[in-house]
């Protein structure tokens, strides 16, 4: 075959694997269709939701505890609020409880330890794959709710965060059943000493049955809301607004 | 002088029952899509452990990226063992330029790095594949299509027989006439393993690594030995589907690529039988 010719057939074959790939892309990125595929994550909560809301997640001994574990997302909030409180060894720093509550409250770090709280050594799976194995302690989630009272209309909790990541702030959002769940807990100790700012220090969330997007670290105020429509991107976190499911269980 | 030979007569026999060729198509489908976002998935980390956790300085499987005299290299180790994959695996071209990523662009869904999408097409057609498969085993038990066509017979299970079968298939020669009313014990084992075996192990290593139905089966993670050791069960049963599927767009070419797709769309399957008795000829005894 003459060179010419070859380079021609090869061009040819280039141009038609591109426009194949950016053809799947239309499709595999419609937003119609990515709606559509979107419903199965209704499936995978209903299947939560319907057998297993009060299944606990599994515990391990202290011999199976990762030597080391992998800090992920922000590990060092460059937020100047974030970095005064971290100087001060959070001295000054308050859990803000406000939204639909009876009893809006700032907990400071020696409170919230004070607070009943729970040990667990669970597994952290990543949505990337990887898995490691960590002791949290914090104070149950559902001590903070009855503490604060929540109001009838609350449905969900916001958690907001001191992180800014890719130039938004992080936060998530619990439904009750999750903020209600005994291995729900706000950590403030990992692997039996006070957690680190790669682990989000002073305080990050432990809801054991989920992914890690779903573990919000350096958690600054809760917010108990009806909605989280309004909140940043609207879709729940965030990692929630850039197109991962809410659930984070699967 | 004896009888003309006449040629053998073709018949159309039927072949699949309307349950198998849907639930086939279906199954083609989704396996199809939950590959190439599977593939997504992976390259998100693209590295596999065993056990309970990731040792991440001891993967036995991995496929990075390393720079070396201004490129980029891909290399794949097996334990080991490391290979120098650039273009393929750990680094390939994605919009014209060479970059850090498990699978070629080429090879996922979507084409360029998006897990979160890969995780909506994996997901939905997981629930497909895990619904269809459903289906075809219960109608498989009920209406006797496991124990007629896809169990071996005693007959078939002879070492002999065995023998036989893998030498025919060596040499390319299939059963015909009578014998190709049913499965050979080759195809029976085939499709009862990937049936009975690599389907069921693909849904049950998926679900082991929800942490939320861990919680609810936490045999699961008992079963396969941990989260990580069944993210690796299902990357090497998806590659032994791969490699079925391989085997059996061959195996479906070089024995009649016509007889065997219409079987599987209209449930017809041309077999040759001798002609009719012919009418005698000569001297009765």
């Amino acid at each position: 075959m003459s060179l010419p010719r070859r380079a021609w057939l090869q061009g040819v074959g280039a141009s038609l694997a591109a426009a194949a790939l950016s053809g799947c892309n239309r499709v595999t990125e419609d937003p119609r269709i990515v709606k559509a595929l979107a419903s199965a994550e209704d499936l995978n909560r209903g299947v939560q939701r319907l057998f297993g809301r009060t299944a606990l997640a599994r515990e391990f001994g202290k011999a199976d505890i990762s030597p080391f574990f992998k800090p992920n997302g922000s590990i060092d909030p460059p937020d100047a609020d974030y970095k005064a409180h971290a100087a001060a060894g959070f001295a000054d720093w308050k859990l803000i409880v406000d939204g639909l509550v009876e009893r809006p409250l700032a907990l400071s770090l020696a409170e919230l330890r004070a607070l009943p709280a729970r040990t667990q050594i669970t597994r952290h799976d990543c949505v990337e794959g990887w898995s490691c194995i960590g002791e949290w302690t914090g104070a149950k989630m559902s001590a903070i709710a009855a503490l604060a009272g929540l109001k009838p209309a609350a449905k969900h909790i916001v958690l907001y965060c001191a992180d800014t990541l890719g130039g938004a702030k992080y936060y998530e959002t619990l439904d009750l059943v999750d903020v209600l769940h005994p291995q729900t807990i706000l950590a403030y100790d990992m692997n039996g000493a006070p957690l680190t700012t790669p682990h989000g220090a002073p305080i990050r969330l432990r809801a054991e049955r989920y992914l890690g997007y779903k573990q919000a670290k350096y958690v600054m105020r809760l917010e108990a809301v009806e909605s989280f429509a309004h909140i940043a991107g609207g879709q729940g976190g965030y990692w929630e607004d850039q197109g991962y499911d809410r659930f984070g269980g699967i | 002088m004896g009888a003309p030979v006449s040629k053998p007569v073709k018949v159309l026999v039927s072949r699949h029952s309307r349950i198998v060729r849907i639930t086939h198509w279906v199954n083609a489908i989704a396996l199809f899509f939950l590959l190439l976002s599977g593939l997504q998935i992976f390259n998100a980390h693209p590295a596999l452990y065993w056990g309970q956790r990731s040792d991440f300085a001891h993967p036995w499987l991995l496929t990075g990226a390393y720079e070396a005299g201004g490129q980029l290299h891909g290399v794949t180790r097996i334990g080991d063992a490391a290979f120098d994959t650039t273009g393929f695996l750990g680094a390939s071209k994605e919009r014209g330029i060479v970059v850090a990523r498990g699978f070629p662009a080429w090879l996922t869904i979507p084409a360029q790095r998006y897990l979160a999408l890969g995780r909506r097409w994996h997901f939905f057609f997981a629930w497909l594949f895990a619904i269809n498969g459903a289906i075809l085993m219960a109608s498989a038990l009920i209406s006797g299509h496991l124990r007629r066509d896809l169990v071996p017979t005693g007959d078939q299970l002879r070492p002999t027989h065995v023998i036989a079968e893998v030498w025919h298939h060596l040499r390319l020669r299939f059963p015909k006439g009578e014998e190709a009313r049913r499965y050979n014990v080759l195809q029976k084992s085939a499709y009862l393993g990937v049936v009975a075996l690599l389907l069921p192990l693909m849904v049950l290593t998926g679900m082991t690594m929800s942490p939320s139905l861990d919680a609810m089966f936490p045999g699961l993670v008992d079963l396969f030995g941990g989260r990580q050791s069944a993210r690796s069960i299902h990357f090497i049963t998806a590659s032994l589907i791969v490699l079925f599927f391989a085997v059996h767009m061959a195996m479906v070419v070089l024995s009649g690529t016509w007889n065997n797709i219409r079987s599987m769309i209209t449930g017809r399957y041309a077999i040759e039988v001798p002609p009719p008795a012919a009418e005698p000829v000569g001297d009765a005894p």
